[in-house]
Order: structure tokens, then sequence, then C-alpha cells
């Protein structure tokens, strides 16, 4: 056999030297005509000069150690400010000795976020991370936490009460029964609480000392607006879109009138009226927690928001969906949950982290009401004579930390978008 | 199901509704409670801000902190709520706050138809002009033709309107929204008077000045142009504690009157001199009188400091604002602050 080649073929040749390597690329293309060439070096040159300017300012002459702002005048940043200020920027007016408690709840929150946004983790798993998580967390940031009796019973009767309504018909009896017996465990006990039978017992939980809410400040309250906001819309807000699609006239109207009243007003007004209008209704005296209040005032705010984009997957859903739940036999509750919502969520899951990322920066206008989230605490550190003056700093600091948060859940999303289409892609 | 929707109702009531309590009097509310529910402002440099371990300091929250010595032998026992100046009556209406110290003007309005009580004044401020060194200008009243940096729509562009007037001066008004864009047109030179309320005029001058210029380069002039006395705030219906309130500030001025500091308090109760035996409490009566501890001068004045320590390491000469004393001098020294006799 001799190394002849076919007829018609041509040996392969490497392409010219030109066109490969760092220098092909550049010439095809940041070079390839004379006006494209020119764009690209007038841009490097801007860029270099803003990058220059800004790293002088920001690395080169700053002040990285100072016993006061008087220290920094004259040069470039004042990192020292920071550097004095950011446990306050952080955790607030938390007491002081004891910041390690709000830092590993902002670990728990991380962590529980972290975990719950991996796909295996979809299931049963997700309530107990959640439910360690929170607790863990609210431990820390109270110090204590007293389980009521009230409480246990309560969840009791949610529990079974969902149960029964969840899994009517397509459960075993011995399942069902189940259901049946927590629920009214739950409602008999409360009957008894309520006319005095049960005594007022609690279980108390208490291996930290006793901080309030008003006291908490800084990325914690940040990350607890966001996140149980977000947490709570969500359930409501698919009540108030599968509401809205409801065949009742009141269930519509009711639902209806909420989400146009609150897509009607600002956040800031609603806030304003939880604040400072309910405390007028309420009776003198009693008062509910201004934290919990905002808290309030947030999640109704997402939920309405929620609801108009759950309501935008539902409509994308071909009317053969539903009617082959009918047809199966399954109740209205089973074909929501178990054939509705599953593929409605699914569509609609990019904007709805798109709403996530809006509400968490949004968090931050409960300022107005004297709440010190992350950016009022930023704001504070501004105040002290000792180190006013350098708001650029404080706010490009700030600025830091909400992007590193929003960047992480934007590429989330993005990835989600890919790993939940797969079954639609070719 | 008409039973569960109850008991379920009934439920999430006793969850959201616990830790509620009736309020009696005010004063056995707190007192039963064991701390002093404050209500401050959201920072302002010298009178109320959380510090780099969020502990609040400042005049306003001196007062608060003397309160709770009078009432508790501790100044400790507060808790601040911050709140913005929308929200910061109704606060106090709905008593989500025992007591207001944070910046508020006493006005007849507010006195009255607010159903507040002001107790004494804590600071004597007003409207002042802020001017470079290099201008030479000694007086507001060789301010003629000047330019004049001034936010809109406030008091404060009023006053400066009619007080130009009143001295058939005239003036040439540079009207800009923001507190920051103010200052940085008043440091670029775009204006020659800046004028504000003068504790703000102090601390804009101790921080604001971008270098090479220096505070030391600017001046408050001596003229005030308008009243805004600063008062803490309790609402009606509870004289005993309002009484407190008011008679705990008395108290520092008092202590300064006669030389009793945080230092020499001590020693001061060996004085002979009677009236410091009555204040503090060595021949007793005051504190019984007032309903209080009878070492009730002593802890305000051990803990807290009298008025001039408390002056001095929030706003005055201890502190970066440097703000003259000017009408809150003590009336022995030509100014305004005047305490009636502990007897």
């Amino acid at each position: 056999m001799t190394d002849v080649m076919p007829a018609g073929e041509r040996r392969q040749l490497a392409p010219p030297t030109v066109e490969t390597g760092v220098f092909g690329w550049m010439r095809k293309n940041l070079f390839s005509s004379w006006g494209n060439g020119i764009t690209t070096i007038v841009l490097i040159v801007v860029v270099a000069w803003i990058l220059s300017n800004f790293l002088h300012w920001a690395l080169f002459t700053a002040t990285f150690d100072a016993k006061s702002g008087a220290e920094c005048r004259g040069h470039g940043a004042c990192w020292a400010l920071i550097r004095e200020k950011y446990r306050y920027i952080f955790f607030g007016s938390f007491p002081y000795e004891q910041h390690w408690r709000p830092l590993f709840a902002v670990i728990a929150m991380l962590a529980m976020l972290i975990l719950s946004s991996d796909r295996r983790m979809w299931n049963k798993r997700l309530i107990a991370i959640w439910g360690i998580g929170s607790f863990i967390t609210f431990l820390l940031m109270f110090g204590e936490i007293s389980i009521s009796i009230s409480l246990i019973l309560f969840m009791a009767l949610a529990v079974g009460g969902l149960g029964m309504i969840l899994r009517g018909s397509i459960a075993p009896p011995a399942e069902l029964n189940g259901w049946r017996a927590l629920a009214g465990i739950g409602a008999v006990g409360l009957v008894l609480r309520m006319v005095g039978v049960l005594p007022a017992w609690g279980l108390a939980i208490a291996p930290f000392s006793y901080v309030e809410t008003g006291l908490w400040g800084g990325i914690p309250v940040t990350m607890i607006l966001a996140t149980y906001g977000l947490l709570f819309a969500f359930p409501f807000g698919i009540l108030l879109a599968l509401g809205r699609r409801s065949n009742l006239p009141l269930i519509k109207g009711l639902c209806v009138g909420f989400i146009e009243l609150i897509r009607g007003v600002p956040l800031i007004s609603l806030l304003i009226m939880a604040s400072v209008m309910l405390p007028l209704f309420l009776p003198s005296g009693m008062n509910i927690d201004k934290f919990l209040r905002a808290q309030v005032a947030v999640i109704l705010f997402a939920g309405a928001y929620i609801a108009e984009i759950i309501r935008g997957g539902l409509q994308s859903l071909p009317k053969g969906q539903f009617e082959a739940a009918d047809a199966v036999g399954l109740n209205y509750v089973q074909k929501t949950t178990l054939i509705i919502l599953p593929q409605a969520l699914r569509v609609v899951i990019p904007p709805l982290i798109n709403t996530f990322i809006g509400f968490f920066k949004d968090t931050s206008l409960v300022l107005i009401i004297g709440i010190f989230d992350f950016l009022n605490t930023a704001n504070q550190a501004l105040v002290d004579p000792n180190w006013a003056g350098f708001p650029g700093e404080v706010y490009l600091f700030a600025a830091f930390v909400y992007f590193c948060f929003c960047y992480s859940m934007s590429r989330y999303s993005k990835y989600l978008e890919i790993e939940l289409n797969k079954g639609t892609r070719r | 199901m008409r039973k569960t929707t109850l008991a379920a109702a009934a439920g999430l009531t006793a969850i959201l509704f616990s830790g509620t309590a009736m309020a009696g009097k005010d004063l056995d509310t707190i007192k039963a409670r064991g701390n002093l529910i404050c209500g401050v402002g959201q920072g302002t440099a010298g009178f109320m801000m959380a510090d780099s371990q969020g502990k609040w300091v400042g005049l306003d929250v001196d007062v608060c902190r003397a309160v709770s010595a009078a009432l508790f032998g501790d100044s400790e026992k507060v808790k601040y709520v911050p709140l913005s100046s929308q929200q910061r009556f109704t606060a106090l209406q709905s008593g989500e706050v025992d007591m207001l110290s944070n910046n508020t003007t006493q006005t007849l309005t507010r006195d009255t138809a607010l159903g507040l009580d002001f107790t004494a004044i804590t600071y004597y401020d007003g409207q002042g002009f802020l001017v470079p060194k290099k201008l030479n200008v000694k007086s507001a009243k060789e301010l003629n033709g000047a330019t004049v940096c001034v936010a809109p729509g406030t008091t404060t562009e009023l006053n400066l309107a009619d007080y130009f007037r009143a001295n058939k001066m005239t003036f040439k008004p540079v009207v800009i929204e923001k507190v920051d864009e103010v200052r940085a047109a008043f440091f670029s030179g775009r204006c020659d008077v800046y004028t504000n309320d003068s504790s703000s005029l102090y601390a804009t001058r101790a921080a604001n000045p971008p270098p090479p210029l220096k505070p030391e380069d600017f001046i408050v002039l001596p003229e005030i142009i308008s009243k805004e006395p600063l008062a803490p705030a309790v609402r009606h219906g509870d004289n005993q504690f309002a009484d407190i309130v008011r008679w705990s500030q008395y108290a520092m001025l008092e202590a300064e009157e006669y030389g009793i500091t945080s230092k020499n308090v001590d020693e001061m109760l060996k004085s002979e001199n009677p009236t410091i035996k009555r204040i503090l409490g060595v021949t007793p009566g005051m504190g019984k009188a007032l309903g209080v501890d009878e070492k009730w001068v002593y802890n305000i004045v051990k803990q807290v400091g009298n008025y001039g320590e408390s002056f001095d390491r929030n706003v005055g000469s201890g502190s970066v604002l440097k703000i003259d004393r000017g009408l809150n001098k003590l009336w022995t020294k030509g100014g305004l602050q005047y305490a009636p006799p502990i007897r």
C-alpha cells in the first residue's frame, strides 16, 4: 500500500497565521474595518481613562486606616469609614457583643436559599430545609422562641385540613383517616383552649437573651423582609391568580379588586398606611410590632404582583389540560395542584425571579417608616459627624453588596430557565 | 365546617395579637414595663444617631437617658424607636412610644391640636447664615445683594425673604431641593451664603467642605432670624409623667448652674449648700414630690451629666460640630437656658 491520495482530494492546510491566535481574533473582531478599528481604540482609551481615575481614587490614594474622617480628607477614597462602620452597616443596632447571632442567622438563611435552589431538593426535603432554617434564623435573631399550645393546635388543624383537601378521594382510607384525626385534634383542642379547659401552656426555647425587632438592622432585616415577604406572597399570589380566574363572581370580584387596588398604589403609601394609619384604628395600648406590619405590607404588595405573573402562566395552558383533568375525575384542588400549577409555574419562572430581584431592592423603602434595613444603616453611617462627608464610599459599598445578591439571583434564573426547558428544547 | 373556620380564625387572632397589652396610665405602664420607649429621629448629627456600635447617642438621646435615670436609677433602660418625621406624632398618639425626643419644634398647633405636651426646651435653634470667611462679613446686615442658597417650600425660604425685606436689603435666591446639592452648590461658590437652621449649618461646616477647604474657613453669622425651640413631647393625659420629663431636663440645668458635674457629684453629696443638698436628695422631699427616687438628680448627673457636659460632648466644643453655646448658655451667662428652682 502506498500513500497515495485519492483523486480530487487536497491536503488540508493550516489556516494562515494571521487568521489564528490572539492577533487573528483581534483582527477579525476588533479591527475588521477602519471604522471598527477607530471605535475600538476610542473605547479602549475611554475605559482606560475611567478605570485609571477610579483606581487612583479607590486604591492608590485611598485611606484604609484612620482614626476619624478628618485624616481622610484630601486623599482618595476613605475606606477607613467602611472599616469603622461595617459592623453597624451589616447588623444595625443589634447588641454589639452579640453580632455573631445575626451573622449566623444570615449564614443560615443563605444556606437555606442555596440548598433550596438545587432541583434535587424540590420535594418534601424543601419543607424540612425551610422549617429548620427558619427556626434557626429566628431563634438566633430573637434569642428565644415561645411556641404556645394554640399555635401547635392551629398548625395541626391547618396541616390536617390541607391533607384532607389535597388527598381527598385519591389517597387510601387509612391515610385520609390520619389527616382527619390530625385536623380533629387541632379543632377540638383549639375550642377547649378557647373555653379555658386547656391551660395557656407554651414551649419556651430561650438559649440567648431576647432581642426585640426594634433593634434588628442591616442585612438580616433586608433578607428577612425579602425572603419571607416573597415566601408568603407566593402562595398568596397563587390563590389570588386562581381566584381571579374563578367562576364564582364574588371571589372573582374580590380578587380583581384587591389586585387592582394594590397595583394602583405605590409601595410607599402602603407602608405609610401600615405604620401611620393602622395604629390610629387599633384600640389604644394595642401595638402590632412595626416589623410585622412592614412585613405584612410587603407580602400584600408582592402578592398582587405575583398573582398577575401567575395568571399569565395559567392563561398559557391549553384548555385540553383542564378538560383532561376533569375527565380523570380529579376535584378542583387536585386538578390545580397536580396538573395546572406545575405547568403554569414552569412558564413563569423567569418573570417571577425578575419580580424577586425587584422586591429584594424594594424592601429598602421601609426606611421611611423607621426600620433600619441595609440601605438605611448605610445612610446612618453617614450621619456621624466624625465620619461625615464620604457618601460615595458608603453607597458604593452598599451597591456592591446589593449587586452580589441580585447578580446571583439573575444567574440562577438563567440556569433555571435552561434546566426547566430541557424537555421543550430540540 | 363553620366551627373549623371559627377556630382557625381564633387561632390566627391569638397568634397575631399575643404579646400586646392594654395600657393604663402612661407612668404605670412604663414602670410596669421596666423601660422607657423613646421616639427619636432617623439620625441628625449631634442630636440623635447610632454610633459605630449601634448605640444611640446625642443631645436628644441624653434627655431620654436622663428620664430613664430618674425613673429607674439606670440611664440605659431606654428602648429607642427611630421615627420618620411623618410617623413621629402618630407614634406618640397611638402609644407606640412614651415620649418624643427628636428635634421637634414647639409650636402652638402641635401643642394643642395634635394633643402633645411639650416639656422644657432642650435646644434653642433658629435659622442662621453660613458664609466663607474670605467674604469678610461679620453680620447678616452686611449681606445686601448676596446670592443665597436655600431649600424651597420650607419656612426657611419665607423667613429669608422676610428678613431681607425687613432690613431693606436685596438677595438672589438659589433654590435647590436636596440638602446634598445645596451644600455642593454653596461650597463650589455658586452662592455666597447658605441659610438653614443653625444646628444644621454647623453640621454642614464640620463635615462637608471639600478639600483643600477646611471647616475653619467658614463661619456661622451671629444673627438668628427665626425661632425653632426644640423640645421633647409627651401626649396629653398623664401630667405626672410630663412632670418627670420636664424636671429631669431642669435637673440637668440646675446641676450645671450649681457646678455639679458627673465627675464631682460624689463630693457634692457632702456639700453644705442647702440648695445642692435639696437637689441631690441629701435633704429628702424633692423626689417624693415628683414621685421618683430621692437620688434622682444624683443618678441623672452621675450617669448622663449636667446640661453643659451633655452639650459639649454631643454638639459643643468636645465634638466635631463645635456649635457655639449662644442662646443655649445658662441664664447666668447671658443665654436663655433657665430652670425653675428645685425646692
